[in-house]
């Protein structure tokens, strides 16, 4: 089922090992990454993305991660934590 | 000619006297670390006097030598050598601003190239925090006191034409004369050497990460497993957290079994510093003072001897300390699957660092023990192959992380040892295979680009190119 952002959200924070990811309403589909391990993991961390908007049925929205080396867990848990904060309209907190 | 002769009015004046002409090589040495201002104002008037493509020979190049790039950039300087090189300089070698090959050495190989002919010092400059008209002098005095001098003590030997640069004179004869007036020409006083206080830069304390700690305690659980940890032990440990903590955790252990240390080297910090007042060591040999606490005691303690770079660790030494090592613990950027370590580029290919003392010590002690996390971020310390390769693996005899450790495949005594004390020895193909299972596999950049650097053995063999990077 496509779903539709509803608002700003954010997730995560910029310790090193975490991303935060910031989430915004859009008509097409943006995805921004940067990474001091982009070119090791850079691939990796877009696939994971994809992979995790599928599975909300998100298909468009600006979505920027600040990657900080996070492990693929932490990259996943904190991009579900935003996209449910941008559609259930809550608040964002970048704790 | 009297020793009077020797003072110059000014640094221009000095250089203008010794001689220096295009294409020469100038050296210096990196005691004052991230405080040294005496490498950038020698530059600052080559530059202004018109010299040009001068090669600098420095122990170090670091992060405040960044004006460095300024002076390729205007032709000054038209090459680099020296045993570390800080990324804030590294990122522009590594991106293509010098047209010549960076020379790294070791600070054992940098003495030892001299001593073999390979390496010719033209001019010298050696900072000194103390010094009287005729060139004897020392970092132990003075407003700027920095400790030990030792890596300059090659290039006054060596050089054709000596400049002692200080900004504090004292009454000849100055009697603690680490550099003596015998191969100094020049004696020249400036406003300010540097800043003390930013010597000690990087991390000089020991970690309170967790996952340090527990590297560090297994490291030195290691130590004493080897069989090596008796009355007359000798160490030598970096200046990394942990790196420290290791010493710390050795200390408690000597303390415990009653074990007094013979001597500690290289870098000394506080924490060695403690040990030695303590008893635990007998002796420090000190090349290079890490913070106030090691320049102090170098100053007052009879104990803590300075020495040069050549018998720290100079391999055409007729003999060195760092072959008198029973243990050294060493850090690492990347480690491969043969233990070939790399301390020279970061995980893009990009300088930021050097050997430094590593290849020596590794080269020298009985035991060489790299100490470092399994994964920093995402990224995994175990590759197939080292982006540079900075040691060879054959001199690393252990690897410890916070999930295991691994021996070497050729000390399988050690291995032996090790697994008896109940320590955790696996293949370190298995670590490495533990790391990507968290970390995923990361993808390696070749980089296909012209050499920007050479690594050279401590034998004076090329070890290994650096290749430029695109983007």
């Amino acid at each position: 089922m496509r779903k539709k952002l509803m608002k700003k959200a954010r997730a995560g924070t910029l310790e090193s090992g975490d991303v935060l990811v910031t989430i915004e309403p859009g008509d097409s589909l943006d995805i921004q990454l940067t990474s001091p391990v982009i070119n090791q993991f850079g691939e990796a961390i877009r696939r994971s993305v994809h992979e995790v908007i599928d599975s909300f049925g998100v298909t468009s929205g600006t979505i920027t991660l600040e990657d900080q080396g996070a492990l693929e867990c932490t990259i996943r848990a904190r991009l579900m934590t935003a996209i449910r904060r941008s559609l259930e309209g809550e608040e964002g907190v970048s704790q | 000619m009297t020793y009077s002769t020797k003072a110059a009015p000014s640094l221009r004046d000095a250089i203008l006297r010794s001689g220096l002409r295009d294409d020469m090589t100038i050296s210096f040495h990196h005691h004052l670390r991230e405080g040294d201002r005496v490498l950038n104002a020698v530059l600052g008037e080559c530059s202004a006097a018109g010299l040009k493509n001068l090669t600098v020979n420095a122990s170090a190049i670091m992060g405040c030598h960044r004006p460095i790039l300024d002076f390729v950039r205007d032709g000054t300087v038209g090459s680099i050598e020296c045993n570390f090189m800080h990324a804030q300089v590294g990122q522009a070698i590594s991106r293509g601003i010098l047209e010549r090959e960076v020379i790294f050495r070791s600070h054992g190989g940098r003495p030892a190239a001299m001593d073999r002919g390979e390496s010719h010092i033209d001019v010298a400059f050696i900072a000194a925090s103390a010094a009287d008209t005729a060139g004897n002098c020392n970092g132990k005095e003075g407003k700027a006191a920095f400790g030990s001098i030792g890596y300059a003590m090659p290039d006054a030997a060596h050089a054709r034409h000596v400049i002692v640069v200080t900004d504090q004179l004292f009454e000849y004869p100055l009697i603690d004369a680490s550099i003596s007036e015998e191969s100094v020409d020049t004696v020249v006083v400036i406003d300010s050497i540097g800043d003390p206080e930013r010597i000690m830069s990087g991390t000089t304390r020991v970690t309170r990460d967790p996952i340090g700690l527990l590297i560090a305690e297994q490291a030195a659980k290691a130590i004493s497993a080897s069989g090596l940890l008796r009355d007359g032990f000798t160490f030598q440990t970096g200046a990394g957290g942990t790196s420290l903590a290791v010493a710390q955790y050795l200390g408690e252990l000597m303390r415990a079994k009653g074990i007094t240390g013979r001597f500690a080297s290289g870098g000394i910090t506080g924490l060695l510093v403690q040990l030695l007042r303590e008893g635990l060591f007998e002796v420090l040999l000190d090349v290079q003072c890490f913070d106030r606490e090691a320049v102090q005691s170098i100053a007052e303690d009879g104990r803590h001897g300075e020495i040069s770079a050549t018998r720290y660790a100079s391999p055409a030494a007729k003999s060195a300390v760092v072959d008198q090592l029973d243990v050294v613990i060493l850090g690492a950027t990347e480690i491969d699957t043969d233990f070939n370590v790399n301390v020279h580029t970061d995980s893009n290919g990009v300088i930021m660092g050097g050997s430094g003392g590593h290849s020596d010590t590794a080269a020298g002690a009985k035991l060489s023990i790299i100490v470092a996390p399994l994964m920093r971020a995402r990224l995994p310390l175990i590759v197939d192959r080292v982006g540079t390769i900075s040691t060879p693996g054959e001199d690393i005899d252990l690897l410890v992380t916070q999930y295991g450790l691994a021996c070497h495949p050729g000390r399988a005594e050690l291995a032996r040892k090790l697994k008896g004390a109940g320590l955790p020895v696996v293949p370190i193909q298995d670590l490495k295979a533990k790391a990507e299972s968290i970390t995923g596999v990361p993808v390696r950049s070749v980089h296909k680009g012209r050499p920007v650097a050479r690594v050279i053995s401590r034998d004076g063999a090329l070890l290994d190119t650096i290749a430029m990077i695109d983007n």
